[in-house]
């Protein structure tokens, strides 16, 4: 699967001339180092300064951007590729204000916008983390080379100086510390506002906290898919809006909950960052995640309770089995087994489609390619299981995939637009053939293991 | 060529239930774990939505299940007949491949009973003496079920078993099995949904003063997370159990329950398509010190281990034991040695109903489903009044058949052909069956050996098998048809048609039976009559432990994975608490009771 497509994340370009003063690891920074990592799996550093297959930290990912390719750069300690270079002040200089050793700007792939949140105690612990936990990859990335104007990065300045506030966090004193705590980490090293914040003309997110402007976390779209809105304090609404805060804990710890499971880009989120976190930043996460109000522009797929009687109308209907449309009894013959007539899955293991934002999306591209492709849960530590939804993209024709779509994005009271064939071939042809799980009895698997090439898992 | 791997601490040979669950326990404590399975990967990805679905492939071609031009087991009833291979397999399904046996199984959980775990010493208490046959060799497990209990408890959450429980802390519990032994929790979940086979059965037992429950199943009946984080789905009843893959997650088996925490650990490892074809045993025969095998190319590998589980299909395992020349084989003759020994089976039996009144719906089943009775178990009745030891539960099920191989037409219709399909479909949803499936007492001359003529493509011996029914048991499967007459009576269904064993049969492999094969590695307190201590400890090499069902010394009434895996949690607490530290006989040869 890709695993970032254009997330704008992470990315530091920092070729640096600047000598590093040589800091030697005693005892006494191991705890700063420990603190480092788990900042640093905080702020997801390892999704984009990897690519895929390549060592952690050792750059080279191609982040797409609308004006091409940026590529990732090593950010390990080794002195000429990576970062071994860069004193404290350059390396918080890069965090906060995308400048990297040399003077020039890095470009905005890197969220600095967002990690200028960062107190002094917490960079210092990520700088000893990089500099003597992390070890030197002498692995040099392909550079990234935009076309004219692009690749004129003294441009990025006009930009910074309009859209990066680079304000160090302040707690607000009228929250607890647990909110305070929260909104630390979702405004900086969570970065959630870079694909959760919708963002203007100039790809900056409209707002940067919830002090900005109520566009923040307010739901913005990712090549088709719905990043959903955030802020919703839990009750009367679908989506994230609507969960509990306990409901957001176990997302973000394991990628599933009571209600949904993760797919397309956050996915990796999940396994990468938010599921190596402890439970208690990930519960101030939620809590302040559900001090935020919805907003005019909130976009979480649909903003109304989900009327109880259409549920049970749909409920009926595939029960009765006997005056289906085409919709319904595709819905029967390839979902019903795992979602169920009611729409609400098993609890933690099949998602609930009744309500979910994906489903009732504006743009209906990330359903679209969960139902064509499938999906896999990622492996976390507490909930181990990769469950996976089989793709039927192998037996479903384009027209069959948008009466099947628009029957789940009507059905039950959800309130998703219809599906036209042409919609579904878009998606279809914008995937890679190879992507995906398949339940294609003739592709792979199923075959008698001793059909198969004698394969050592170690 | 031979090839010397690097050294690990523990090799676990095959990974289905029990390779899996030592995993689990091996590498929470600290060791650096290798399993070694015969057969190819096998991941949730192999049995995604519909690729099961295929009753031809894995109903009729059982493509789950070992290759017998790989590996067969040859068949006699007696000493006097000469074995023959199976070449295809009949009656009973050895599986292969990552997940073994618990990814093909039906996911029917049982407990054994208190006594069944003690039943030479129940007999001794129960009936005159002389009353058991002369040849019959039944011994006591050597663990007693309060011990088990923990484990079995422990197993239970693990694959989130479904159904009501009947007795818990000694109360014994309305709607459950009464007969049980104690439970220290009631089940994890409620008992999958009724269908209109269980309310009659439920029905009529009642009304015969029995005491029905739903069958304990490990298709589980609602969404569950265990104690490993791995989670089950809720089962839609789709029927694809029996020798195939859940769809649908809902199936326990090491792919839904285990595996993959377990492939999260980096002190675990495993490779497939890597056949072990014999266990080393060291210079001086006290100990093991790791595996030969056959890579997936071909190359014949030594696998170093400090300690060696042999995890593979009870079969497998005794073959495995007789090949590396590990324990003294069982001689029926001289009546000396014991691997191979006490090798049995199940008894099963069945009953058709066909009911032109009653419209049921066999398109939805699951194996799990079902209501059972246990008014007939080994220490229920005065079984010597009828002339045997032994029990049997009796059950009905819509289980998994096959939408088509589970079709029932009546007596005398052609196998094919319009016929066939007339009245295919005249009685197709009339039809309720009412099964039994019954202890098997261990005999002096039934058993397991090297076969003198067959051997695998590798030249080494194939696996024989002397078995035959012995009156006792055929008696108590008669009793058990008489009792479901009386369902049938009950029922009053327009015809019926009987399947049960008759005193003086003999062994017919032709038909599938049970793929519940027992014993032939069995466990106990003496060295003489038993190839493992009291712990599945090997008593003639302190670092082998042999899980699986080749460890009852006779098999049970009921299903044997919830045993396998309690004994399997129990011989790791044992090798967690004791062995490691001490690495010895965890049991003295020379005075059991001293252990």
């Amino acid at each position: 699967m890709i695993r970032i497509l254009s997330r704008m994340s992470a990315l530091a370009l920092v070729l640096g001339a600047m000598t590093a003063q040589a800091q030697g690891a005693d005892d006494h920074d191991q705890a700063l180092i420990e603190r480092g990592a788990y900042l640093a799996r905080a702020g997801d550093c390892v999704a984009c300064h990897t690519a895929p297959d390549g060592d952690d930290f050792a750059g080279g990912l191609a982040i797409e951007s609308p004006f091409g390719a940026i590529y990732s750069t090593n950010i390990t300690p080794d002195p000429d590729a990576g970062i071994g270079r860069y004193s404290e002040a350059e390396f918080a200089a890069a965090l906060r204000k995308g400048k990297r050793a040399d003077g020039a700007n890095l470009y905005p792939a890197m969220p600095y916008p967002s990690y200028a949140r960062l107190t002094d105690d917490d960079l210092h612990a990520l700088y000893v983390y990089f500099m003597q936990g992390v070890a030197p990859n002498d692995h040099q990335p392909q550079q990234t080379d935009l076309s004219f104007p692009f690749n004129q990065r003294w441009g990025i300045s006009a930009w910074n100086w309009l859209f990066a506030d680079q304000q160090p966090f302040e707690p607000n004193e009228q929250d607890s510390d647990r909110v305070n705590r929260g909104r630390y980490l979702v405004e900086g090293l969570g970065h959630c506002g870079s694909c959760h914040t919708p963002r203007g003309i100039f790809q900056q997110e409209k707002a940067l906290g919830d002090d900005d402007g109520d566009d923040y976390l307010a739901g913005a779209n990712l090549n088709g898919w719905l990043a959903p809105g955030l802020r919703g304090g839990g009750e009367d609404h679908l989506g994230v809006a609507g969960w509990q805060a306990q409901d957001i804990v176990d997302y973000l710890a394991t990628g599933r909950n009571a209600h949904s499971a993760v797919t397309g880009e956050m996915t990796s989120v999940i396994e990468n960052s938010t599921s190596h976190m402890s439970r208690e930043d990930l519960a101030a996460m939620a809590a302040y995640l559900k001090t935020l109000p919805v907003s005019d522009s909130t976009d979480i797929g649909s903003e109304r309770r989900i009327s109880e009687q259409k549920t049970d109308q749909t409920e009926q209907q595939l029960r009765d089995a006997t005056a289906l449309d085409e919709g319904a009894r595709l819905y029967l013959d390839n979902c019903n087994a795992c979602h169920f007539a009611d729409g609400r899955g098993g609890s933690g293991v099949f998602p609930a489609l009744v309500g979910n934002s994906q489903v009732n999306a504006d743009n209906p591209t990330g359903l679209l390619h969960t139902m064509l492709a499938g999906a896999q849960l990622p492996s976390t530590s507490e909930r181990p299981e990769a469950l996976m939804m089989p793709g039927f993209g192998w037996r479903l024709s384009d027209k069959e995939m948008a009466d099947l779509a628009t029957f789940v994005r009507q059905g039950w009271g959800n309130q998703g637009s219809p599906v036209t064939p042409e919609d579904v071939k878009k998606v279809r042809n914008s995937m890679d053939a190879r992507e995906g799980f398949s339940g294609n009895p003739e592709a792979t698997g199923a075959n008698h293991p001793d059909d198969r090439a004698g394969a050592s898992a170690q | 060529m031979s090839i010397t791997r690097p050294d690990v601490d523990v090799v676990i040979i095959g990974l289905g239930w029990t390779g899996s669950i030592m995993g689990m326990e091996l590498t929470d404590a600290g060791l650096n774990v290798l399993a070694l399975e015969r057969g190819g990967e096998r991941t949730k990805e192999d049995f995604l939505y519909p690729k099961p679905a295929d009753e031809l492939k894995y109903g009729v071609r059982l493509k789950m299940m070992q290759r017998p031009k790989q590996n067969t087991v040859t068949i006699r009833r007696n000493a006097e007949e000469t074995a023959v291979p199976q070449r295809h397999w009949t009656t009973f399904h050895p599986g292969d491949g990552v997940g073994g046996a618990g990814s093909h199984w039906t996911g029917v959980l049982y407990r054994a009973t208190p006594n069944e775990l003690a039943l030479k010493s129940f007999a001794d208490r129960t009936f005159e003496p002389g009353f058991l046959p002369e040849d019959m060799t039944i011994q006591d497990y050597g663990v007693t079920y309060e011990e088990l209990e923990p484990h079995y408890d422990f197993f239970e959450k693990v694959a989130g078993l479904s159904g009501q429980a009947g007795n818990v802390q000694g109360e014994i519990v309305e709607g459950g099995n009464p007969f049980e032994g104690p439970r220290q929790n009631p089940f994890p979940l409620p008992p999958l949904p009724r269908t209109l086979t269980d309310t009659l059965f439920t029905e009529a037992t009642q009304k015969l003063g029995w005491h029905p429950y739903p069958y304990p199943s490990a298709n589980v009946s609602g969404a569950w997370t265990n104690p490993y984080g791995m989670q089950l789905g809720p089962c839609n009843f789709c029927g694809f159990c029996s020798n195939y893959g859940c769809l649908n997650y809902s199936k326990a088996s090491p792919q839904t329950c285990v595996l993959d925490a377990l492939k999260q650990r980096e002190n675990f490892s495993y490779r497939t398509n890597c056949e072990v074809t014999r266990i080393v045993k060291s210079d001086d025969g006290e100990t093991v010190t790791g595996v030969r095998y056959r890579d997936g190319e071909g190359n014949d590998v030594y696998q170093p281990a400090k300690m060696v589980i042999l995890a593979s299909f009870p079969l497998s395992n005794v073959r495995l034991l007789l090949l590396s020349q590990i324990g003294r084989p069982y001689d029926p003759v001289a009546n000396t040695g014991v691997v191979g020994r006490n090798f049995s089976y199940q008894i099963t039996g069945s009953i058709d109903m066909y009911f032109k009144r009653h419209q049921f719906n066999p398109f939805i089943s699951a194996g799990g489903s079902g209501q059972v009775i246990d008014d007939f178990s080994p220490d229920t009745f005065d079984t010597a009044k009828h002339g045997f030891i032994g029990g049997s539960y009796i059950y009905t099920t819509q289980g998994p058949g096959g939408a088509i191989g589970a079709v029932k037409v009546p007596p005398r219709t052609p196998s094919w052909g319009s016929e066939w399909k007339k009245n295919a479909s005249e009685h197709y949803g009339h039809h309720m069956m009412l099964g039994t499936t019954g202890t098997n007492m261990s005999y002096r001359d039934v058993y397991l050996d090297l076969d003198p003529t067959y051997t695998d493509p590798h030249g080494d011996p194939l696996l024989r098998m002397t078995y035959d029914w012995k009156d006792n048991d055929l008696r108590m499967t008669q009793f058990m048809a008489e009792r479901m007459r009386e369902i049938v009576a009950e029922l009053k269904p327009d015809y019926h048609t009987e399947s049960f064993k008759q005193v003086g049969d003999h062994f017919d492999p032709s038909h599938y039976q049970s793929t519940h094969l027992t014993g032939g590695a069995i466990m106990g307190t003496d060295p003489n009559t038993s190839v493992l201590n009291r712990y599945l400890q090997h008593w003639d090499a302190h670092n082998l432990f042999v899980m699986g069902a080749s460890a009852f010394p006779q098999n049970m009434q009921h299903n044997p994975t919830g045993t396998v895996a309690a004994l399997t949690y129990w011989s790791a607490k044992h090798i967690r608490e004791r062995y490691l530290d001490n690495p010895g006989p965890l049991m003295a040869k020379e005075d059991p009771a001293n252990a």
